[in-house]
């Protein structure tokens, strides 16, 4: 950080003429910086622009055909694949053909939601453990740990789910929920056929364990910064450590934690490999009971890309264009309302995994 | 026993039950999150390590059976190629966004862009790879458009690590250099990115980590062969490790379970190391923090 001497050997003219060189390119610099900076923050606005340009061009057959429907209906039939085609609305596509979104939709919020019913509980517990239940010497390699999980790439996660956490949930959890279920409108949910260990309630519990980590990492750093003497004082007061956190640290912080969650949420919404692998990947039906097979929109395109492609008149890559459409709407919505509540609770952080 | 708590309130006793709840609550929660993270390690190792043959390392892939070099130099070039394309992006958006941007009015289109992106389904990024770059293009699976979908995945994270990490460099620091009469990109780029160093290279890990374990948008975009890499950008598909965890777990053959075992212990090898090196750096420098400042 030291300013080096002129170290030009030579006469005095040329050491001037190199100092000014050198205090020219100086004042260059920070232009050249500020230059650069202008030009790379044109690569995400322009990313995303051509990104939702693109997805709007591709699914603007199916909207013109399916319209309103599109979101209601429940059948995905590609239809003739003998190149059959019809015209409607103005667009060619292959006889039969017929797409509804509604059971992706339905399969996207309900694992989402069961992934936060399951994660918010855990994290904000997780959270206070690592800062107030344990001592530093033990946290700090656990919060490690948790922090690791975020970074599991989502298909091992999901080999994982489908391999050995999906058997063991259908074999020796569901039955004793299912069995033990009276036979009453609601509760029904929770009763029937557990299968084999691929829906939505393993989705669900896979999706809550890959999102934990973020909303519990991030709490953990909230807890942190909530200053130390409205809780001493609350201790003074007589109230029990449950009480402190219940009534002092958590109210401290709660916007914080809600923008976390929300976080989560946005990444289980759009989380495509692992709930490829154990959702069972069913199409057109939403799950009957809680543990049915099921799928997702993003599981959708990843499993139906390959076969929309060999529709000549491009109208299965419309659809898949439209559900992505929908997905991007779902999530934008999702990420910019977490990111407008943690703003508002406060400090600039980086946030861990991919959220 | 005269009761202190006035009738209405809970009692003692009962608090003092409900204190002990939340212990037991709280260590079970947290036995909740490491419990399935240990299984989860533990389990792959113990699918990969019984078939494990170094060779797996050197040798090609013959799809459903073989080795896996070309995977595994196929997600290092991709990590490279992320860490050239998105590194630069993302670390130049991030001093923008940090040093330059006050009073700037398109500032507040960036930031919102970089929010939405960072929250972007990957395999809607992938889709579009692949209508647009593959086919509309007609680059084919090829290793550019997956640079590129990668990049736009992680350029976020860099840019909000960078920006972070700028905004942590005190401030005496930026007056010292002022007042000793340094240039302004001159002391940014001698004082405050390198004081911010650790935090930019931390996030440029941890975005490497993401980029080398994703699958969703390298499906479409990259395509897979059984050959190493070749210094072509379009046209020639390249091999990814998540490729075969993602294809081979479900095949008919012993040989190809072995594949998936051995892809997703290697993976999870690679990433965790990067994982681990990430924290020891944030653990150096705030310790180096602590003390200097």
């Amino acid at each position: 950080m030291t300013l080096r001497a002129p170290s030009t050997p030579g006469g005095a003219r040329r050491d001037e003429s190199s100092r000014r060189a050198r205090r020219a390119w100086a004042r260059r610099e920070e232009a050249v910086w500020r230059l650069g900076g202008r030009v790379a923050t044109l690569v995400p606005v322009g990313a995303l622009v051509f990104v939702l340009a693109v997805l709007a061009v591709k699914a603007w057959p199916a909207i013109r055909v399916s319209g309103w429907g599109y979101l209601t209906g429940s059948s995905w039939l590609p239809g003739s694949t003998y190149g059959g085609v019809e015209k409607v609305h103005g667009v060619t596509i292959p006889v039969g053909a017929h797409y509804g979104a509604w059971p992706l939709v339905a399969g996207t919020l309900q694992t989402s939601a069961i992934a936060l019913v399951f994660a918010v509980p855990v994290s904000i517990l997780t959270a206070f453990a690592l800062t107030e239940g344990l001592p530093g010497r033990i946290a700090r390699p656990l919060g490690f740990v948790v922090e690791v999980v975020a970074g599991i790439p989502s298909v091992i996660i999901g080999l994982w789910g489908v391999l050995v956490l999906g058997p063991f949930l259908a074999h020796d959890v569901y039955p004793l929920i299912a069995t033990h279920v009276p036979n009453v409108p609601v509760l029904k949910y929770l009763g029937g056929s557990v299968g084999y260990g691929e829906g939505l309630l393993t989705s669900g519990l896979v999706l809550g364990l890959m999102i934990v980590p973020i909303i519990a990492s991030t709490t953990r750093d909230l807890f942190l910064q909530v200053p130390a003497l409205p809780q001493e004082g609350a201790r003074a007061l007589g109230m029990t450590d449950a009480e402190v956190a219940r009534r002092v640290t958590l109210p401290w912080v709660r916007s914080g934690v809600i923008g976390a969650a929300v976080l989560g949420l946005g990444r289980a919404l759009g989380e495509t490999i692992a709930v490829a692998m154990v959702s069972g990947s069913v199409l057109g039906v939403v799950s009957p009971n809680l543990y049915g097979t099921m799928t997702t929109i993003a599981a959708t395109i990843v499993s139906q890309l390959d076969s929309a492609a060999t529709d000549g008149t491009g109208f299965a890559v419309a659809n898949l264009a439209e559900a992505g459409l929908l997905l991007a709407a779902i999530s934008i919505a999702v990420n910019l309302a977490a990111r407008a509540i943690v703003r508002r609770s406060g400090a600039l952080r980086a946030p861990v995994g991919r959220a | 026993m005269v009761e202190i708590v006035p009738s209405g309130l809970p009692s003692t006793r009962w608090r003092r039950l409900r204190a002990r709840l939340f212990h037991v609550l709280m260590l079970g929660a947290l036995a909740l999150v490491v419990g399935p993270a240990l299984w989860l390690v533990g389990g792959v190792v113990a699918r990969a390590l019984p078939g494990w043959r170094w060779s797996v390392l050197t040798t090609l892939s013959e799809g459903t059976s073989g080795g896996l070099a070309n995977a595994i130099v196929g997600t290092l070039v991709l990590m490279a190629g992320v860490l050239v394309l998105a590194g630069t992006t993302g670390i130049l958006t991030g001093i923008y966004l940090s040093e330059f941007a006050a009073g700037s009015r398109g500032v507040h289109v960036v930031r919102i862009a970089i929010d939405v992106l960072a929250g972007f389904p990957s395999i809607v990024l992938g889709y579009v790879g692949y209508v647009a770059l593959c086919v509309g293009l007609g680059w084919g699976f090829s290793l550019l458009p997956a640079l590129m979908i990668l990049s736009f995945m992680v350029v976020p994270y860099i840019a909000k690590s960078t920006e972070s990490s700028l905004h942590q460099v005190p401030t005496a620091y930026r007056e010292g250099a002022e007042a000793l009469g340094m240039p302004g990109g001159h002391a940014l780029r001698r004082v405050v990115v390198r004081t911010a160093l650790p935090g930019i290279v931390t996030g440029l890990l941890i975005a490497l980590s993401i980029a080398g374990g994703e699958t969703a948008p390298l499906l479409y975009t990259a395509g897979v062969t059984n050959n190493l890499p070749t210094w072509s950008l379009l046209h020639h598909p390249i091999a990814y490790l998540t490729y075969y965890v993602w294809t081979d777990w479900n095949q008919p053959s012993t040989e190809a379970h072995v594949v998936s075992y051995d892809a997703s212990l290697i993976l999870m090898v690679l990433v965790l190391v990067m994982l681990v090196v990430a924290r020891v750096i944030v653990a150096r420098t705030q310790r180096h923090t602590e003390s200097s400042a």
